[in-house]
């Protein structure tokens, strides 16, 4: 092992981490707009409308994000229409491209979590918003969406770290994030495993950050549940007095 | 075909005129109509499978009835014609609007999880009706009060009792000032030690003069508050009249054999 190197390798690899986290942070808020749209077409009553959206995660769950990427990358640009178009110099840029891939992605994957989310909500809930008169817009907005982010919430946590990960294959398209950067490093020193292993801790320590923020989002949206584990006493059940469980304490 | 069947009378407060509903082919309403004045309180009683839910759900069209009116206020809900020679509401504005003025309390209380108890009795006056938040607030403390939860406004209905999660579903629909209120089976997903607690705010209720439509099993109860009882029998008013004649002397020997019964 080479000490020396890891040493002067963790900061050329902490450079990269701002684009890491820009990458993950800028597609993870795109994604998550897109996944509302997606989940509420999914959800429609609608079909043609339902099946666009059922494509739409078809396509991108069914195939890997590195191809995604490619196709975006590479594929577009052999199209003369689409190199005269006004998304030129978006999909030019190989950090549009990568922001673009990992919005689709991740959009793809978080609407079918919110999906699970919006179903899991108890009818009757909805019925209730209804018999008070509360429009479709109004229920979906106070009633439902904050019950399907909660119950959401875990498998979104996993998918923010999956997406962390998956931003190393933006350095596949030339992108210096942390993984780009170590690379890059590596074809100069030939030392892989002193500079993959700075890499990987700089995503653990990144993913470990992530998860505590999931955890304390997690526990100050579910109040309900959080002094659930609070075993109710008999006050809590009755506010009558209850005479005879006295009487035979007596 | 919604104006043809307008009631006459704009005093009544509830007209419900000749509902029919089919679930998958079985007719569970055939034809039930009712009125309720102004401080009316209507229970409905009768076996389950009579369609007294249906009934009720149909009034505030938490079940579009496949044919039929209803009017609250001398305002009748406009239909256009559906599927199969049914109808939909014309208008869902209107449907929001009527809803506003018909709180309705569930079997399974069907408290919003997400919010504590204030949370609940507030958000549809905020919302809906847009009264300002520290007057919700307000009027809803005296709401818990009148109910006796005015201790559990910060708790959440998972952490309390079926009574009292009931008794704060009562508190939410009166904090929309209904012109009536609908009451389905409120007390038959009780423990009996709770039922007592729940029952009793709703004679406090029924005593202000607040029109109520109560479907029931407690035969008791229904006796005692109403002053008109409707028994239902295979989708059909099968009896109706006063508590001491329906309960007593019923014409019908279906409505006998049930008073008997229970």
């Amino acid at each position: 092992m080479d000490i020396e190197l890891m040493a002067e390798a963790f900061p050329k690899i902490l450079s990269g981490l701002p684009v890491t986290m820009v990458l993950a942070a800028s597609s993870l808020f795109l994604g998550f707009f897109l996944a509302i749209v997606i989940a509420l077409l999914r959800t429609s009553r609608f079909r043609p409308l339902a099946g666009f959206a059922y494509s739409f995660v078809y396509v991108f769950r069914g195939t890997p994000l590195l191809v995604q990427i490619f196709l975006i990358y590479y594929g577009t640009g052999q199209f003369e229409a689409v190199r005269e178009s006004f998304l030129w110099p978006v999909l030019r840029e190989a950090w549009w491209c990568a922001i673009l891939a990992l919005t689709l992605n991740t959009g793809a994957y978080t609407s079918e979590i919110i999906r699970g989310g919006i179903q899991a909500v108890p009818f009757g809930q909805i019925e209730a918003a209804k018999a008070c008169g509360m429009n479709a817009v109004m229920r979906f907005r106070r009633i439902v969406f904050p019950q399907a982010i909660r119950q959401a919430l875990p498998a979104y946590g996993n998918e923010i770290i999956l997406m962390i990960k998956s931003t190393s294959l933006a350095s596949t398209i030339t992108l210096l994030e942390m993984t780009g950067i170590a690379r890059k490093l590596i074809s100069q020193t030939y030392k892989p495993l002193e500079i993959f292993l700075i890499a990987a801790v700089f995503y653990l320590a990144l993913v470990f950050i992530v998860t505590r923020v999931v955890a304390f989002i997690e526990y100050r949206l579910n109040p309900e549940q959080r002094d659930a584990a609070r075993v109710p006493t008999a006050k809590d059940l009755q506010t009558a007095p209850i005479g005879d469980i006295d009487a035979g304490f007596r | 075909m919604a104006v043809a069947h307008a009631p006459d009378s704009a005093s009544e407060a509830l007209v419900v005129r000749d509902l029919h509903k089919s679930f998958a082919g079985l007719e569970v309403l055939k034809g039930v109509s009712l009125d309720a004045r102004q401080g009316d309180v209507i229970s409905m009683i009768g076996s389950s499978g009579s369609g007294k839910s249906t009934f009720l759900r149909c009034i505030n069209l938490l079940e579009v009835p496949d044919r039929g009116v209803v009017s609250v206020n001398g305002e009748t809900i406009a239909m256009k014609p559906g599927p199969n020679g049914t109808q939909l509401p014309a208008d869902n504005r209107q449907v929001d609007r009527i809803r506003s003025r018909l709180s309705m309390v569930f079997q399974s209380f069907n408290l919003w999880t997400h919010m504590t108890v204030l949370e609940n009795v507030i958000e549809a006056p905020i919302h809906v009706l847009k009264v300002p938040r520290e007057e919700a607030i307000a009027r809803a403390e005296g709401l818990l009060q009148k109910v006796g939860i005015a201790d559990k406004r910060d708790q959440y209905p998972s952490h309390l009792s079926g009574g009292q999660q009931q008794r704060c579903a009562i508190a939410r629909a009166l904090a929309m000032e209904p012109q009536v209120m609908l009451f389905d089976e409120p007390t038959s997903a009780l423990d009996p030690e709770l039922v007592g607690e729940v029952l009793l705010v709703m004679r406090q209720l029924a005593e202000e003069g607040r029109t109520m439509i109560i479907v029931t099993h407690e035969i008791d109860f229904a006796r005692e508050v109403s002053n008109e009882v409707v028994f239902l029998h295979e989708g059909r008013v099968e009896e109706i009249g006063p508590p001491e004649q329906v309960f007593d002397n019923p014409r019908s020997e279906r409505c006998r054999q049930f008073v008997k019964r229970n």
